[in-house]
């Protein structure tokens, strides 16, 4: 490589007007040039590179850039910068441009924070972990997410983003760890059965008492640990070592003495706080968060109520299907109990078994779920909640949360519940935008009009032909002959053996003929572009091949889906699902398929990785990924357009070879341009004059992937 | 494939195995076995399927043949084959039809794994005709009375399309297997690996955290039979938090994340 050379000023500048468009926007950068000249020519090589790639994603932001890098070179190590630079492009992908700019600016920030970083946990790369850890644990399953507290509001623990209390990254860990171990005891064993918020609220010093039960309980709760998860308990002990807290006041091992028995209840730790209200209280450790007794009020309130109302309806369903297998229907229906089964492994001491007039009946899981839950909460399942639901007595619509319909998310407010998020490869920064595109998957409009008949009708030659084409395709017994087992004789090579004994020679032992049954066992994933530029005769071709397609797929026998795909912004690509791989080709599917529609535009490389991910969920040993498309770029709006989406789509093809998905393109029109083939790789890629052919080009497809 | 010269009278189990009974399903397969009725095993994986099958065929006196199906066996290789032998072809049974011939009991494991064409040749031995079609020699084989047709079948994890046909299912008596409850679990795996009660219980403690995650990151549960492996590990020395990682949760897992969260969850316990 060639050393680097540094550039003066007069050289830099023309670069910064060429990025910055300074044509338009009339900035100053002669004062940039200067200080950058003043750089070493490795800097400088460091600095524009960025300055280049940050300028694709917003001039300002670039420009703002330059202002600091002679700082951030001063205060920062390259690699940090390059943190500090991808931080302020998420934010800006993520919340816009002041905040992004804002991270720019407050370049002493980061570097503070940095420091941390570099030893602390973050939330968002170890939930992965945390989420699995607290659900594996016996009880209610309990999620985890960010929030500005650590505590739980008896569903959900609320987490710190940055862990960073200690010097060593696996003890920040090992805190939040212990955060989650804590926080799911307070769940587990009882701490919100007593009701802290009316008692608080009638304490003369509520700030106090509820510091003083925060201790008790974490006293009682610790010992609960030491008796679950001991290997846990050692670890915690250490960490409260590290961090300083290990020491008790005095007095305090005894008047908590009783909390640590496995009788104390929450209750026993309320009893003493007005006994340990005014004396020395142990330190709280940062793993112990805190109480938000209104919090878990709130969510204790309504969880009950749904649980009531989940449990009775399904002992309803229970009964309705008991029912039918009784003789008698006028038989007063059975009464439902519990029986409890002393069992000292589980905090509860005693298993559940539901009895129906008197038997033992299973309990299905979600049931069993919803009990274990109920138990949490109240100590045992109250006989009012084993009354099988009336009629209509409950809409369980009502209970559960709020769900928003992917449909109508222009509707009301703009929602990306019931939506996935993927990535987007950003080529110029070489990194991937995070959770950039919002893809939501919509019922296709099904179109009754008789047009796969049509289609059937006009291409009845041309399908009877591609239906022997396919059927050769099928499974097919082959006889495999001179084996060395096998079901039957092979005539002639014993002949040929007879022979060689006879004149003495050896013989073989490959006598036999045997059937062999290759099985493809092939998942196809039909992805068809619904763009703005189909409309007219190439959604006709896309159409009419779809159902020849499907004529020839199902002499078959293979599972296939066939998915359409539009959009109009990152925040709203589209997928139709025309068919999926469980349902059968009737008469809805081929309704649909008439119904395809031209849309807006396309970004590919999300509804690549959708459809990927949903092949990844199918069952078969070769998985292939069909695009129809007309090979029309001029689609793409915004940034989209050009290389970035070539290169997005180039990397989401990339990670769906990676899953071993191959992936095949074919363009109708003729006049497809030549970035296809860039992104599929020649051999995977074909143009189509007319829709006959199109069956056949996926036959040869099938062959090469089968052989 | 090597053919294997297949003599029932080795297949007699001839010292108990031991077997912890879940429920009544001693009861139900011996009644079944007197009415000549066959036999379905549901459950999931390591939860003592073969373990019950060899228990029975010791307590009922019978040899036991048991064939692991897979995606390449076919009605023959149950059946039988030709083959040559001194310049003379020579047919050998399969595994089947000696079980069938020497009246053994014939288990046949991961049923819906096998090649479909393996049904035909299972549906006739499985009604009241108990015949075995032996179509390379033209012969229909009739079932020595003391014959027992088992078969066994994980609902668990097959997909769709390996479901067990109901024209299949229903010719067998089923018995329902799952893990056996907290208690028993730990009986069996003191039994099996000599380990301390009290090790033994946090190995099924750990068991249950791992089933908790069934569903939520982790196909399946570990089975009685990995915390079974895991104890013997521990008998022999080896460190409990070491032992569960590598026979338990690296048998459960490849994703990065879920191994990191199921060992912390054993180092927890121990
Ligand atoms: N009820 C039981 N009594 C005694 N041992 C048992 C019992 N259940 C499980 N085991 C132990 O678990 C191990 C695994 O059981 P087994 O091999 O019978 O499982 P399986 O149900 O046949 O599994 P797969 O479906 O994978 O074949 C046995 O070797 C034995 O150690
Ligand atoms: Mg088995």
């Amino acid at each position: 490589m060639a050393p680097l050379t540094q550039l003066t000023a007069d050289q830099i500048q023309p670069l910064l007007d060429d990025w910055f468009e300074v044509e338009f926007t009339f900035r100053n950068t002669g004062v940039l040039a200067a200080a950058l000249a003043q750089m070493s020519a490795g800097e400088q090589a460091f600095v524009l590179d960025w300055t280049r790639r940050i300028a694709s994603t917003h001039v300002e932001i670039s420009f703002q850039f330059v202002e600091q890098s002679t700082r951030a070179l001063s205060l920062m190590d390259e690699r940090m910068i390059e943190a500090w630079v991808l931080q302020a492009m998420d934010i800006y992908d993520r919340s816009g441009l002041y905040p992004g700019l804002k991270v720019i600016r407050e370049i002493d920030l980061f570097v503070r924070q940095g420091r941390e970083r570099a030893s602390g946990c973050v939330f968002e790369e170890e939930a992965g972990v945390l989420l699995p850890f607290v659900q594996g644990l016996s009880g209610r399953k309990l999620k985890v997410e960010q929030g500005d507290h650590t505590f739980t509001d008896s569903e959900v623990i609320f987490l710190p983003a940055v862990m960073a209390h200690l010097p060593d990254k696996q003890d920040n860990f090992k805190l939040y760890k212990a955060a989650v171990a804590h926080l799911w005891a307070q769940a587990r064993f009882g701490t919100f059965r007593v009701d802290l918020e009316q008692y608080i609220a009638a304490h003369p010093t509520p700030d106090l008492a509820l510091r003083c039960f925060h201790a008790l309980e974490s006293a009682r709760l610790d010992a609960c640990i030491a008796r679950e998860l001991p290997g846990l308990h050692r670890e915690m002990a250490l960490l409260r070592e590290k961090l300083g807290d290990a020491d008790v006041p005095d007095g305090w091992t005894s008047v908590t003495a009783g909390l640590t028995r496995r009788e104390a209840t929450a209750a026993d730790a309320l009893r003493l706080v007005d006994k340990v209200i005014g004396s020395r209280l142990p330190a709280t450790s940062c793993y112990q968060g805190r109480l938000k007794p209104a919090e878990v009020t709130a969510v204790l309130e309504k969880r009950l109520q749904r649980e009531q109302a989940q449990l009775r309806v399904t002992l309803k369903l229970i009964e309705d299907e008991l029912k039918e297998w009784r003789e008698d229907e006028e038989a007063p229906p059975g009464k439902f109990e519990v029986d409890k089964k002393p069992d000292m492994s589980v905090p509860e001491g005693f298993q559940i078994e539901l009895l129906l007039d008197g038997k033992s009946i299973p309990i299905p899981d979600d049931v069993q779920d919803t009990m274990t839950s109920i138990l949490q909460d109240l100590g045992d399942i109250p006989d009012e909640y084993l009354v099988p639901a009336g009629a209509g007595e409950y809409e369980l619509k009502d209970y559960e949360e709020k769900r928003l319909d992917p449909e109508d998310v222009w509707g009301g407010t703009y929602h990306e519940e019931g939506a996935f998020l993927y990535h987007e490869w950003d080529f110029r920064r070489k990194h991937y935008r995070k959770d950039w595109c919002v893809v939501r998957e919509l019922p296709a409009k099904p179109s009754h009009d008789g047009f796969a008949d049509r289609v059937v009708i006009k291409y009845r030659r041309l399908l009877g032909s591609l239906r022997k084409t396919f059927e050769a395709m099928r499974d097919e017994d082959r006889l495999l002959k001179r084996q060395i087992y096998g079901d039957g004789v092979d005539i002639d090579a014993f002949v040929e053996a007879w022979a060689d004994v006879h004149v003495g020679l050896e013989m073989s032992d490959r006598l036999f003929t045997r059937m062999h049954r290759d099985e493809r066992n092939i998942a196809v994933m039909f992805m068809v572009d619904m763009s703005g530029s189909t409309k007219g005769w190439v959604n006709e071709a896309e159409r009419e091949a779809l159902v020849l397609m499907a004529e020839s797929l199902e002499t078959l026998g293979d599972s296939y889906a066939i998915y359409g795909f539009t959009g109009s912004s990152r925040k709203r690509c589209e997928i139709y699902r025309i068919k999926t791989f469980d349902e059968p080709y009737d008469d809805e599917v081929k309704a649909r398929i008439s119904g395809i529609e031209a849309g807006d535009y396309t970004r590919m490389g999300a509804a690549i990785r959708h459809l990927s991910h949903l092949l990844r969920e199918v069952e078969a040993r070769t998985k292939l990924l069909i695009t129809l498309s007309d090979g029309k770029p001029e689609d793409y709006p915004d940034q989209y357009r050009g290389e970035y989406g070539v290169e997005d789509t180039r990397q989401a093809l990339y990670e769906a070879h990676r899953d071993g998905i191959h992936a095949f393109c074919i363009t109708i029109d003729e006049e497809g341009q030549d970035y296809l083939p860039h992104m599929y790789g020649a051999a995977n890629y074909a143009v189509v004059k007319d829709v006959e052919k199109l069956p056949l080009k996926v036959s040869d497809i099938y062959k090469r992937i089968t052989s | 494939m090597e053919a294997r010269i297949l003599k029932p009278e080795e297949y007699f189990i001839n010292e108990e195995p031991y077997y912890q009974p879940v429920g009544d399903e001693i009861e139900v397969f011996e009644a079944a076995y007197r009415n000549q009725l066959p036999v379905l095993l549901k459950g999931p994986t390591g939860c003592g399927k073969t373990r019950f099958m060899e228990h029975m065929a010791w307590r009922l006196k019978r040899p036991l043949i048991t064939v692991s199906c897979h995606d390449d066996l076919t009605a023959s290789d149950l059946v039988g084959r030709f083959l040559i032998k001194g310049g003379e072809t020579v047919w050998l049974d399969g595994p089947l039809a000696a079980a069938v011939r020497a009246g053994a009991i014939c288990y046949l494991d991961e049923v819906v794994e096998a090649r479909k064409d393996t049904t035909v040749v299972i549906h006739p031995l499985a009604d009241d005709r108990r015949v075995l079609p032996m179509e390379k020699i033209g012969e229909l084989l009739e079932a020595n009375a003391d014959f027992c047709l088992a078969i066994s079948y994980n609902p668990g994890y097959q997909s769709v399309l390996k479901d067990l046909k109901q024209s299949t299912r229903q010719r067998f008596i089923a018995l329902e297997f799952d893990y056996p409850d907290a208690g028993l679990e730990q009986k069996i795996i003191e039994n099996e690996a000599e380990v301390a009660p009290e090790m033994a219980h946090r190995l099924v403690k750990f068991a249950h955290m791992t089933r908790n995650l069934k569903g939520s990151g982790l196909d399946e549960g570990a089975s009685t039979r990995l915390l079974v492996h895991a104890a013997k590990l521990i008998h022999d020395g080896v460190d409990p938090v070491v032992a569960c990682r590598a026979a338990i949760a690296q048998a459960l897992t490849d994703d990065a994340d879920m191994l990191t969260a199921v060992n912390e969850l054993s180092a927890s316990l121990f």
